[in-house]
């Protein structure tokens, strides 16, 4: 796979787990997010079954939590290990995210990745399932916006 | 096992058409009231668990959720209320005394409910915040009589002074009572604002001498926390002779709040109860008191003005007249209102005289005996807002101490449980579970706001009764009026009635 | 000698006046009258000019009270303390009588001559007496006399019914009642009288009752002062000025302006620059960008003094044996002109009470905020130099 090389400034996710509550709205407004009831709290938890799942994943060891989502990495291990071609990242904008068309639910971008934010989606199509930095939404994530203690926020990455 | 015969004081309704069970409030609740059924696959409530202090309420995204007073009633009683039995129950079945926090609660008349404030109309036109200045810094400290003036310089400093660019600081709230999160915020916002918090009885932490211009450092009959360090960390010292919620009693901190950081701090073991003696058993008269200040003055080299917080009680005049005399910078007086993190029940709730009285008595006192200059006087207990501010500054406040207010900015919904060192708003506890909830970024943000918005809404008080400067309206009671008020608590507060 | 200077704001509070009276800086004036002539050489003059300049203003009074203060007027007596006394009977006269002779010798005593006016009606007794304090009395008080006056002043004031000391001042003297000035004027024949600092004032009360004590000028030793204005600070400067002996038993505005300036003049010494910076004084973002020596005795000042700053509309003129200060607050809500001409300096609420007196005057200036006018008649002593 070539080495993607870029120069321009990328976003990135980053938490203050000094802050995380661990509440886990941020995974409540993840799956909203990226729901096809988007401004239905209740139809996207009820109506939908199976609903998608949350793409940040809080961890925990009290008193110690924070919620930890896809780094968009610079050289992003999944996109070289999808067999598809499913996972790729976005020049531009630096977002790595997975063609869900493409995606065959092999599993091999979830053995690869170092951080372990890609969740298998079982049930909603056998693929993988990963943060996409609400690029459907204006790249404004919903697990940052919705953070009640803003243990959540944006940064750009150098 | 003896049956327990209280029944919940809340219930919890939830909406079970708009909850999600997404675990939010299960995951939350400090005190454990609600709880996920795995079984079941669905969020269950345990009513007797519950304080109100809606946590969950807040957080719930899709607002399933409702506090309610529990609807059980015992049959109607004006005497033997709901609260008098209940408290009955409760000694009988633990034989303790009863313990609450925060402030008394009982319904007892609010005197600032019942002063009004003039506005200028016609023969003096009003200011307009909008477009002139009108000036809000105080000093806090001593006054000389005269200003000594040698070719046109000032020949002798002035006694050391507190600069205030409002005439509200934050009260003593002791690091263990509160989290160091919630200390932390109020050390940023005095600093980002331009006055003063208050470390309470707790002592400093190391983390938080960096903000040692803004910090009133706190001398209690426990002496928790004081070294020499500590003494010349602030700005300025304040003897606790007593506080409004418990006066005649020391401070309590229960062991279970008596984590690694407030060991430390305080210079205590770790998990005892931290039981400030009720008199500083250095200190049993006024020529005692007078010993103290000038022992810290020296301890500080006089580069620092020295405070006495005392409890309004009922002979408060002749009290303050003395504190006056014996060297006191400032008197800080704390009305019966005022909150705490643990008192007992019967204490707080019978104790003690309201501020507003207390503070119009000495104000007249001082002035009588023409000693008003010597010290500055600071009110709380409780103040809730800067209509009361303004006619606390009429009744002749030079600043008040604002504390449940700050913590309520914060987040403090009021359920008065700050002695379980459970609160869910990571104000009141040790437990670093909790306190991380409270965000010193979003709380400065918050109380930042809070003062700012209190500041324009003084403005526009002043403005509306023609004065661009509040030394114009301190002790300036022509401007209060009374309403609803008997004859002789106009005399007492010194204002007229409305419509004299 | 006068002060007249260019000056900027924040000099400007030292001395001076302001160029600054552009038609955005004045507000609408309403409500009283004042006026004020000096001579500077200490030449005096005839009452006449005074009254007309007054007279020129009557639509600012409402006929409730007007008065005047002269000094130099008794220049035989010019040792002695001047009391003008208002008598609601005879009774107030022996015990009042009574009280004086306790403590002053009383060199002579009499009626203030006057005249019928039509518009001067329900007139109390008026008499001036010529005094000195009592060597034994005054030796035994351990006091000045100008502080042992001012006691027995607020004695007689706050606790004899029915008596009122006008004035208490050497070689200077009160005279006012309920009426419009002109007719006060008439009254009391003050165009027989020549003084070299004449002050002039017309009422528009609305906060007391109109009484002979209450007009203006308001008399504390020689200090004298009329006023236009309202003081929104009344409350917070009686009770500070009350703590040091200060009764203040007239329940007007002005009583209060006479006594901070006899507290932090006469009592404290402070200089009248030092004393308008304390009652006038300057912003908090002026006072930051002051040097550090002027911001240092500022900020005391404000700190010391904060009971004292007069908050409201005024323009006043305080006169005193030796001067004469117009001032105006320090957002200049009310209206205040000075002008010239050859000795004498005029100032009054409009030009045209001083245009009907002087046509000739120059150099006619409006006051700004917080910007004292200063006049010293030369060769006299006092306050000031």
């Amino acid at each position: 796979m070539a080495e993607l090389k870029t120069t321009i400034k990328h976003k990135k996710i980053m938490a203050k787990e000094e802050f995380c509550a661990g509440c886990r709205l941020c995974e409540v407004h993840c799956v909203l997010a990226h729901s096809k009831y988007r401004n239905d709290i209740v139809k996207a938890f009820k109506k939908i079954y199976p609903r998608p799942l949350p793409r940040i994943i809080v961890e925990e060891q009290k008193p110690i939590s924070f919620g930890i989502q896809c780094r968009h990495c610079e050289d992003p291990a999944c996109v070289k290990a999808c067999i598809t071609g499913a996972m790729s990242k976005d020049p531009e904008t630096g977002i790595v995210t997975n063609d869900e068309n493409r995606c065959i639910g092999c599993w091999t971008c979830m053995m690869s990745c170092p951080y372990g934010v890609i969740v298998q989606d079982v049930k909603g199509g056998h693929i993988a399932s990963k943060c996409d930095f609400c690029i459907d939404n204006g790249m404004d994530p919903a697990c940052v916006k919705n953070c009640p203690n803003e243990a959540l926020f944006v940064v750009d990455q150098e | 096992m003896a049956i327990d015969m209280t029944f919940p004081e809340f219930q919890i309704e939830r909406d079970r058409d708009k909850c999600i069970d997404c675990q939010v409030c299960a995951r939350q609740c400090s005190n454990q009231a609600h709880f996920y059924d795995e079984e079941e696959g669905i969020v269950v409530s345990d009513d007797s668990k519950c304080v109100n202090c809606l946590r969950c309420v807040t957080l719930c995204p899709t607002k399933a959720l409702t506090i309610k007073k529990h609807d059980m009633e015992f049959k109607l009683n004006a005497n033997w209320n709901e609260t008098a039995i209940k408290e009955i129950y409760k000694q009988a079945a633990t034989g303790g005394m009863l313990l609450t926090g925060m402030g008394n609660d009982r319904n007892y008349p609010i005197f600032w409910d019942h002063i009004l404030l003039n506005a200028s109309q016609v023969t003096n036109p009003s200011i307009d915040p909008l477009r002139e200045p009108i000036e809000l810094k105080t000093f806090l400290g001593s006054k000389p009589e005269r200003v000594l003036i040698e070719n046109g310089r000032l020949a002798e400093p002035l006694p050391p002074q507190l600069e205030l660019e409002i005439p509200v600081m934050f009260s003593a709230m002791s690091f263990g009572s509160i989290s160091l999160n919630a200390c932390k915020t109020l050390a940023m916002t005095a600093s980002a604002i331009g006055t003063m918090y208050n470390t309470g009885e707790g002592g400093l932490h190391k983390d938080l001498y960096k903000y040692g211009k803004n910090t009133i450092v706190q001398v209690a009959s426990g002496r928790f926390g004081v070294h020499p360090e500590y003494l010349n960390a602030g700005a300025a010292i304040e003897i606790k002779m007593g506080q409004g919620a418990k006066p005649g009693i020391g401070g309590h901190l229960p062991g279970e709040k008596v984590g690694a950081e407030v060991s430390s701090t305080r210079m205590i073991p770790l998990g005892t109860d931290a039981i400030s003696p009720a008199p500083h058993h250095d200190i049993y008269s006024i020529e005692d008191l007078k010993q103290l200040i000038y022992a810290l003055k020296e301890a500080t080299e006089y580069r620092k003005p020295v405070s006495v917080k005392i409890a309004a009680v009922h002979n408060i005049a002749a009290i303050c007249s003395g504190i006056a005399r014996a060297g006191a910078d400032i008197i800080a007086i704390d009305g019966y209102r005022g909150g705490t993190g643990s008192a007992p029940t019967r204490i707080r709730d019978n104790v003690g005289i309201p501020i507003e009285l207390a503070l119009a008595a000495v104000d007249s006192r001082l002035r009588e005996e023409g000693i008003r200059n010597r010290v500055s006087l600071v009110c709380g207990g409780s103040i809730r807002n800067s209509a009361d501010i303004i006619k606390a500054v009429a009744l002749g406040a030079d600043a008040v101490y604002v504390a449940s207010a700050a913590l309520i900015a914060m987040g403090c919904h009021m359920c008065q449980k700050c002695y379980t060192g459970k609160c869910n708003w990571g104000i009141a506890t040790q437990d670093p579970n909790l306190v991380k909830r409270l965000n010193p970024e979003i709380g400065t943000r918050r109380l930042k706001n809070l003062l700012n918005a209190w500041s324009h809404e003084m403005k526009e008080m002043l403005g509306g009764m023609g004065i661009n400067a509040i030394e114009s309206l301190r002790g300036n009671r022509l401007m209060l009026r009374g309403i609803g008020l008997m004859d002789n608590e106009l005399r007492v507060l010194g204002i007229k009635a409305a419509g004299e | 000698m006068f002060t007249f200077g260019e000056s900027n704001r924040v000099g400007a509070h030292i001395s001076g006046i302001s160029e600054n009276f552009s038609e955005g800086n004045m507000r609408i004036p309403a409500g009283c009258a004042i006026s004020a002539i000096a001579n500077v050489k200490g030449i005096p003059f005839s009452g006449k000019a005074i009254r007309d300049s007054i007279a020129n203003m009557r639509e600012r009074s409402n006929g409730l009270g007007g008065g005047f203060a002269a000094y130099g007027i008794y220049p035989e007596y010019k040792g002695f303390y001047a009391f003008h006394i208002f008598y609601e009977g005879c009774a107030a006269q022996e015990n009042t009588e009574c009280f004086l002779g306790e403590n002053f010798d009383i060199e002579v005593g009499g009626k203030i001559p006057t005249r019928k006016v039509v518009g001067i009606t329900d007139a109390p007794l008026i008499w001036r007496y010529f005094l000195a304090p009592r060597v034994d009395k005054l030796a035994e008080s351990e006091l000045n006399a100008d502080e042992f006056v001012m006691r027995c002043v607020m004695r007689v004031n706050s606790s004899i019914d029915g008596a009122y000391i006008a004035s208490s001042g050497k070689n200077m003297g009160v005279f006012k009642a309920v009426g419009y000035p002109e007719d006060v004027a008439d009254f009391y024949m003050i165009d027989t009288y020549k003084a070299y600092i004449w002050t002039a004032h017309g009422r528009f009360p609305t906060n007391t009752p109109g009484w002979w004590g209450g007009a203006h000028p308001f008399a504390l030793l020689d200090w004298t002062v009329v006023h236009n204005g309202e003081i929104s600070s009344y409350g917070a400067n009686v009770r500070f000025l009350e703590m040091f002996g200060y009764k203040c038993t007239l329940q007007t505005d002005t009583e209060a302006i006479t006594y901070i300036f006899d507290h932090l003049v006469r009592r404290h010494g402070l200089s009248f620059e030092v004393a308008v910076a304390t009652v006038a004084a300057p912003f908090w973002d002026d006072i930051e960008r002051m040097l550090p020596e002027k911001r240092e005795l500022i900020k005391a000042l404000r700190a010391t003094y904060a009971s004292l700053l007069i908050n409201g509309p005024f323009s006043i003129i305080l006169a005193w044996g030796n001067g004469l200060m117009a001032l105006n607050d320090r957002i200049k809500l009310r209206s205040l002109v000075s002008a010239q001409h050859g000795d004498n300096i005029y100032i009054a609420s409009e030009e045209a009470a001083i245009r009907t007196v002087c046509p000739e005057a120059t150099n006619v200036r409006s006051l700004g905020g917080g910007e004292p006018l200063l006049v010293f008649i030369e060769g006299i002593d006092g306050y000031g130099n």
